[in-house]
């Protein structure tokens, strides 16, 4: 009983660190809020794309980081979520349902399907085979895109329209697709945030550090990693419906292993386990593949190796070495 | 008719699944001895087949393109592991997934920069290039069973020198316990270094028998990589045998899974329905048979691990 009671407790954080740890997602929340605001003295529609593009990527990255970061669960089939965001989007719209609402409840509500089911056979194994089977899972998911020769297979699919707010098309506006984002961002951070400091989220990492003896002590591990696994899915699903309405276009590249490879290195890049640092990584990594592929078309010469570097030398991320510990 | 048809698609599914097997058995080797993730396997495969086509064009000859991209495959393997892999592994297995993948997309780049981003084609050799008459009127090519007599013999080779040899014993008893091997005064590190460089040679030679019959373009690794891990998972990390019997199922399934899930089910659908429904899940196949054997066997059929 004492286990629980001690779970319960607040965390025993010293002060000073603890509004550390509070001020860098702050700044960063802040910075996006205003940027639109700084966007008009420079090429507006440009920047205004490539953020939004950026608080997309944070926001799968983020419940990625829900997965390796908190849960040890390192899923190498995420990007299946983000597709299937996409995917139900694109599909409704071609079939002339474009209400955003109708279109972000069937994709929570495939997501949390598929999660459940992936999930639940996924957790069964341990270690290297999670790693495997997930990623089979998402190649699964990936293949059943490209033969979908009715919404467009390989090809893709244009979205003949932005979904609609309210039965209005006000998100055709960028600006407003942005602050849209933001604030979906921002909720799921904060949504994040209190799941990982809630009992379900000590428990959560207390089988992060030994299973074993969370089993020991009354715990059942699967509920608690099948349950992240399900939020973390479906907060990856509205990423994907957002990632639709950004691009007014889906294909079976969304959902590629790579891009599940790009979400580790984000979470890697930022700093695992702090959530913050999914943000500050997709935009490191945005930032970077805009900038080399300016210079040259190459630009993976230079990508890799900087992923290779950052895993060799640069343990704990930019967030670790802005100071933040998770 | 069909018949005849159904045993061409075996045939295809068995040069399949022994190609898988040559890019497996280094995998899972070098997976079971130091429990090192390797996702730049498949990538050995795709410089394998980009080695030989740069030696064929150079020599105006394959047989000659090979026997010199067998060992710069070997040399490119090795040079990987003391270049990178070998900082790795002591670390998490997130750190080997992260670090390969960076490799991954630096090679893929590269050959794009050094070959062209356009597919190489190379010309199957004029002694094998004509086909035998398997069935009444059914031809198969001759170059497609050279690959399933080469595959056959190499899988020989390795299942003898694994079972039967000083070494193999070694290879067998650092994939179930590494620590205990080493603790015996084995030089486990060397013998890794061994494993790893047969390992990527053979995927360097899987992507050369294959380059006559695919095109050779950048990424060609990436969908092999995924298939050879499905194929170590389902076999059991570690095991050689495994892998060849899960080489040669998934082999198998996923080529006759294209060829009659179409017409399976027309026989319950009509006939436009099937033929769409039946080519989206012949690809999901090999990837629900992976999930039902996880299901019922959480470490694969052969487990090399207790």
């Amino acid at each position: 009983m004492n286990q629980s009671i001690d779970l319960d407790a607040p965390a025993l954080a010293a002060p000073a660190r603890r509004s550390r740890a509070f001020a860098l997602p702050l700044i960063v929340f802040a910075l996006f809020a205003l940027l639109p605001l700084a966007a008009v003295l420079g090429p507006q529609s440009f920047i205004l794309a490539l953020v939004t593009r950026i608080m997309i990527l944070a926001l799968a990255a983020m419940s990625l980081d829900l997965l390796i970061g908190y849960g040890a669960m390192i899923s190498f089939g995420h990007a299946a979520f983000v597709g299937i965001g996409a995917y139900s989007v694109a599909i409704l719209s071609s079939h002339g349902i474009n209400d955003g609402f109708v279109q972000l409840g069937t994709a929570l509500l495939v997501s949390f399907v598929f999660a459940l089911v992936t999930g639940a056979i996924s957790l069964r194994t341990k270690g290297v085979y999670f790693i495997m089977i997930t990623l089979a899972f998402g190649q699964m998911l990936f293949f059943l895109a490209t033969s979908l020769a009715a919404y467009g297979g390989d090809d893709g699919l244009s979205l003949s329209s932005r979904s609609l707010l309210f039965g209005s098309k006000i998100l055709k506006n960028d600006t407003v697709l942005y602050y849209v984002c933001f604030g979906l961002l921002l909720g799921a951070y904060l949504l994040l945030r209190s799941v990982v400091a809630s009992r379900f989220g000590r428990v959560l990492r207390g089988i992060r550090e030994n299973p074993v003896r969370m089993e020991a002590i009354g715990f059942a591990p699967y509920r608690y990693q099948l349950t992240a696994y399900v939020i973390a899915g479906m907060i990856a699903a509205v990423s994907g419906c957002l990632l639709a309405n950004q691009a007014e276009f889906v294909s079976p590249a969304y959902a590629t292993w790579q891009r599940s490879g790009d979400l580790i290195f984000v979470i890697v890049l930022g700093g695992i386990g702090s959530l913050h640092g999914a943000i500050i990584g997709a935009a490191v990594f945005s930032l970077l593949a805009e900038l080399l592929s300016h210079y040259t078309e190459h630009w993976a010469l230079i990508f890799g190796p900087i992923l290779i570097l950052v895993v060799l030398f640069a343990r704990g991320g930019i967030g670790g070495l802005l100071g933040s510990k998770p | 008719m069909t018949l005849t048809l159904a045993f061409v698609q075996i045939l295809n599914g068995l040069q399949f699944g022994l190609i898988l097997f040559l890019i497996a058995a280094g995998l899972t080797l070098v997976f079971g001895v130091m429990d090192f993730i390797n996702l730049a396997h498949g990538v050995q495969y795709m410089v394998g087949a980009y080695l030989v086509a740069a030696f064929t064009a150079m020599t105006g000859s394959f047989v000659a393109g090979l026997a010199l991209a067998l060992p710069t495959a070997l040399i490119f393997g090795l040079l990987l592991e003391l270049l990178i892999f070998r900082h790795l592994y002591d670390r998490s297995h997130l750190d080997q997934v992260l670090a390969t993948f960076g490799v991954i997309i630096f090679l893929n780049q590269a050959v794009k920069f050094i070959w062209g981003a356009a597919p190489l084609s190379v010309p199957i050799p004029d002694a094998l290039s004509g086909a035998v008459e398997i069935a009444d009127g059914m031809l198969y090519p001759v170059y497609r069973l050279v690959i399933i007599a080469v595959g056959l013999a190499v899988g020989l080779a390795l299942y003898l020198i694994v079972n039967k040899t000083k070494l193999g014993m070694l290879v067998r008893a650092g994939a179930s316990n590494a620590a205990m091997v080493s603790a015996l005064g084995v030089n486990i590190r060397f013998l890794f270094t061994i494993v790893f460089g047969v390992g990527a040679m053979l995927a360097g030679f899987a992507g050369a028998m294959v380059a006559p019959i695919l095109s050779v373009e950048p990424g060609m690794g990436d969908n092999v990589l995924i298939l050879a891990f499905v194929v170590i998972v389902i076999g059991g990390i570690g095991s050689i045998r495994g892998a060849f019997i899960a080489a040669l199922l998934i082999g198998l399934v996923d080529t006759l899974g294209r060829f009659m899930a179409p017409t399976l089910l027309k026989m319950l659908l009509d006939p436009a329905a099937a033929s769409q429904i039946g080519r989206a899940i012949a690809p999901m196949l090999i990837y629900i048979l992976m999930a039902a054997v996880l299901f019922f066997r959480p470490s694969g059929l052969f487990p090399s691990k207790s």
